[in-house]
């Protein structure tokens, strides 16, 4: 049982990064936009990542 | 281009947007924009693919639930001018606003929620994981009562915090209820959460074998995700059509003696002062006309579709538009004596004589937490005086019964439902605006319509296209780009507005009542009323006419038309055929109201009705029993939108109608009607099922808890497994197809 010792602090630790994750997603705006970012998804956006201006298609 | 009735009118000057700007570091300003007519996916690219292909804008982000967009541009390279206009040109008409005062209260409590839900799931995972070991000990009967009992420990450690923070919403409303002296669904659930720790501390102290930490935070986690669900579906139904006309709180531009003008708030005029009204503005009180001649489009108070004109004396009427010069003009009456207040007082006395509506799930739950309370203290009484029990033990008993019966097909299973529904209904063009017009609309049992802008568009269209040659249409059109006059309008959405230059408006001249002169291709050229351009013959023909006449040329003929909507027929066809009584209610003239009813095959209808007839027959048919679903658009349709048990209203319709509308539908089909009535019924069916399955559940679980027999694994099963079925059994509305195959108007 002394395994007991670390794994249920470990358990606890591992969780708690998701919560700390969760709340920090929720902070920074991602569950703002839920029926967006489904939609997002279908956008054919091949816009280069430098900032050039995207073609208009 | 189906929608730009909408743009026309918005403000796409920036001036009014220059005060929202702020102003970041390094020159970049910002501005928040709620958006028009999105839709979907190509919406999204297509707002934020124009906006970024402008010079010097940084970002575009639009919010498709919200419709809200954010732009970020460098100054002096861009303006919020160009920006909004950009907007209109692309088909997506857009309003500043200040995201300080929106953002209030609403968006906070839905973040808060979402943050007690992410830790009531952390907990419950996690005292979940200990308690499974617990339930495995006890099962194989080699876990030392040491072990067992640090299991527990850690267990409170983790939900006592855990629970006292995220079941802050529930214990909220709870404590709020028990202080009014009344009773309402937290009650219990704040009750079952609150004993049943006490019970496991207590247990847990004298080294029970059972605790019931897992069940009451996983109870928690259940209860919130719902709470979630039921707030985001209440947000969604008022963000785009509520939020937009909070922003158009209306001003006037006084003109004081000394000529100097200044800007109040429409409710500040008073009778006697003079105003003055721009050319494209909503004229603020009723009056009379002291300078300029204009024409005024009385569409949406009388519902008459052909713009009068108004000279120095002429009356007119708050709500109306001054469509094509500057005027001023002297208040006869304001605030409460206008043609507005007297509606409103209207719209104000049907709400009033409106019985409240109660929600199905309120219903269920004034019903059902009365008799959770009796269930469990008649098991404490049960176990403790008659069974002869330890106080503890009792009370263990009631805990189960507490829990099990928590009101999880209530709490989660009818958000479940609406968030889909609501979802449905975007998707097919409609706005819920109200979290029971759900319900109401599935019990509807007869349909009023309103003629103009309802049945029909509302607005003229050419029908003579093919008899005119595309080089006149354009040349019309360009001419036409001058004015706001409806016809004008008409025409250039005919000639389509992308492919024209319009002609230099210093060298046009709009005159009131008459049309547009200005050169043209080097000939002077004239759009307007049939005497004005020079054409012989009469001029009060029974169609809508505009004459285009130039010098040297033949003058060329367009007819316009009020048309019906284009699936009118067929939609007013189908809700005859699915037995519901159709009336047709206008307050056009009788011969007109009449044809139209012939031509789709409505059997009651009745012309020339004021808003008081229509209120009156509203009133009629409740008094029959009847569940009235009015479908209206005008102002003088708002007293009887208000009055009807259910109401649905056009998106291009009076600000004030669409208020008092429970439902608004965007586009111009009269389908998404149909398919809100399919969805609203589906919905209703789903919450039934959800309730007759939660009912067989108490029915046999409650008697195994009753008897103590219930143990803390049986109810994490017995929970977990009715929760999962009525939530999977409301997310079937998803793949509900309405009967009819249309999706969306275009």
């Amino acid at each position: 049982m002394n395994a007991l010792i670390f794994l249920i602090p470990g358990a606890l630790l591992l969780g708690g990064f998701g919560l700390a994750a969760f709340l920090w997603s929720v902070r920074s705006g991602q569950f703002d936009d839920l029926d967006g970012e489904a939609r997002r998804i279908l956008v054919n956006d091949d816009a280069p990542l430098d900032g050039e201006k995207p073609a208009e298609c | 281009m189906a929608e730009i009735g909408i743009a026309d009118d918005c403000d796409v000057s920036g001036e009014a947007a220059a005060g929202r700007v702020a102003h970041e570091a390094d020159g970049v300003a910002a501005l928040h924009l709620l958006v028009e007519n999105v839709h979907c996916a190509n919406c999204i690219a297509k707002v934020e693919r124009t906006l970024k292909a402008l010079d010097g804008v940084v970002e575009a982000r639009l919010n498709f639930s919200t419709r809200r967009l954010r732009v970020r541009w460098r100054e002096g390279v861009s303006d919020a001018g160009t920006i909004l206009r950009t907007l209109a040109a692309a088909g997506y008409p857009a309003t500043p606003y200040d995201p300080a005062v929106l953002d209030a209260g609403s968006r906070a409590e839905e973040a808060e929620l979402l943050r007690a839900m992410g830790v009531a799931g952390f907990a419950a995972a996690n005292v979940m994981l200990l308690s499974v070991s617990v339930w495995a000990g006890l099962w194989s009967d080699d876990m030392g009562p040491a072990t067992r009992d640090l299991l527990h420990w850690i267990s409170a450690l983790i939900v006592l915090p855990a629970v006292a923070w995220a079941g802050r919403p529930f214990f909220r409303s709870a404590a709020a209820a028990l202080a009014a002296g009344r009773m309402n669904m937290d009650v219990p659930i704040s009750l079952a959460i609150l004993l049943s720790l006490a019970v496991s501390v207590l247990g847990t102290m004298q080294g029970a074998a059972h605790a019931w930490f897992d069940a009451a935070a996983t109870l928690l986690f259940f209860l919130l995700v719902g709470r979630y669900l039921d707030r985001r579906a209440r947000s969604r139904a008022c963000s785009a059509a509520e939020r937009l006309l909070l922003l158009r709180t209306a001003t006037a531009t006084v003109v004081d003696a000394d000529g100097r003008r200044r800007t109040v708030p429409a409710e500040a005029l008073r009778e006697g002062l003079r105003v003055a009204v721009a050319s494209g503005e909503r004229i603020p009180a009723d009056g009379e006309i002291v300078s300029g001649v204009t024409d005024i489009d009385t569409a949406l108070v009388t519902g008459e579709s052909e713009p009068t004109t108004a000279s120095p004396g002429v009356r007119v009427f708050a709500g109306t538009v001054n469509l094509s010069a500057p005027v001023e003009m002297i208040v006869r009456g304001a605030g409460e004596a206008t043609l507005l207040a007297e509606i409103v007082r209207l719209v104000e006395a049907a709400e009033q004589g409106k019985a409240r509506y109660v929600r199905i799930a309120d219903r269920a739950a004034r019903l059902y937490a009365p008799l959770v309370h009796i269930l469990a203290a008649a098991t404490f009484i049960g176990w403790f005086a008659f069974a002869g029990a330890g106080w503890q033990e009792a009370l263990l008993c009631a805990v189960a019964v507490l829990i099990i019966t928590c009101p999880c097909a209530l709490g989660l299973a009818v958000p479940a439902v609406q968030v889909v529904a609501s979802g449905r209904l975007f998707a097919h063009g409609t706005l819920m605006k109200s979290a029971d017009g759900l319900e109401r609309l599935a019990a509807a049992d007869t349909i009023v319509f309103d003629k103009t802008g309802t049945l029909t568009l509302g607005r003229p269209r050419l029908t003579n296209r093919a008899a005119i040659a595309d080089v006149d249409l354009a040349a019309a059109a360009r001419l036409a780009l001058v004015s706001r006059h409806p016809l004008s309008r008409a025409l250039v959405r005919a000639a389509g507005v992308d492919s024209l230059a319009p002609v230099a408006a210093a060298d046009a001249r709009e005159v009131p009542g008459c049309g547009v002169a200005a050169p043209l291709d080097g000939v002077d050229a004239r759009l307007g009323r049939r005497d004005w351009c020079g054409v012989a013959g009469d001029a009060d023909g029974a169609e809508s006419e505009l004459w285009l006449a130039r010098d040297g040329m033949p003058p060329v003929r367009f007819v316009f038309t009020d048309t019906l909507r284009p699936d009118a027929a067929e939609i007013v066809g189908a809700l005859i055929a699915r037995g519901y009584a159709v009336e047709l209610l206008s307050g056009d003239r009788s011969g007109i109201a009449g044809s139209v009813a012939a031509e789709l095959g409505i059997a009651t209808w009745r012309g020339a009705a004021t808003p008081v007839d229509k209120a009156a027959r509203l009133a009629e048919l409740a008094a029959d029993g009847r569940k009235v679903l009015m479908v209206g658009d005008g102002l003088n349709d708002a007293p009887a939108l208000a009055a009807a048990s259910v109401s649905i209203s056009p998106a291009a319709a009076a600000d004030i109608s669409q208020t008092a509308a429970d439902f608004v539908f965007q586009g111009d089909r009269l389908a998404p009607i149909l398919s809100a009535i399919d969805i609203a019924r589906a919905a209703r069916r789903l919450v039934f099922q959800n309730f007759a399955l939660a009912i067989a559940y108490n029915l046999v679980a409650v008697p195994f808890a009753m008897a103590g027999l219930v143990t803390p694994l049986i109810a994490a099963l017995a929970m977990s497994s009715s929760s999962l079925l009525v939530t999977g059994n409301a997310l079937r509305l998803r793949l509900h197809r309405p009967g009819h195959g249309e999706r969306r108007g275009a």
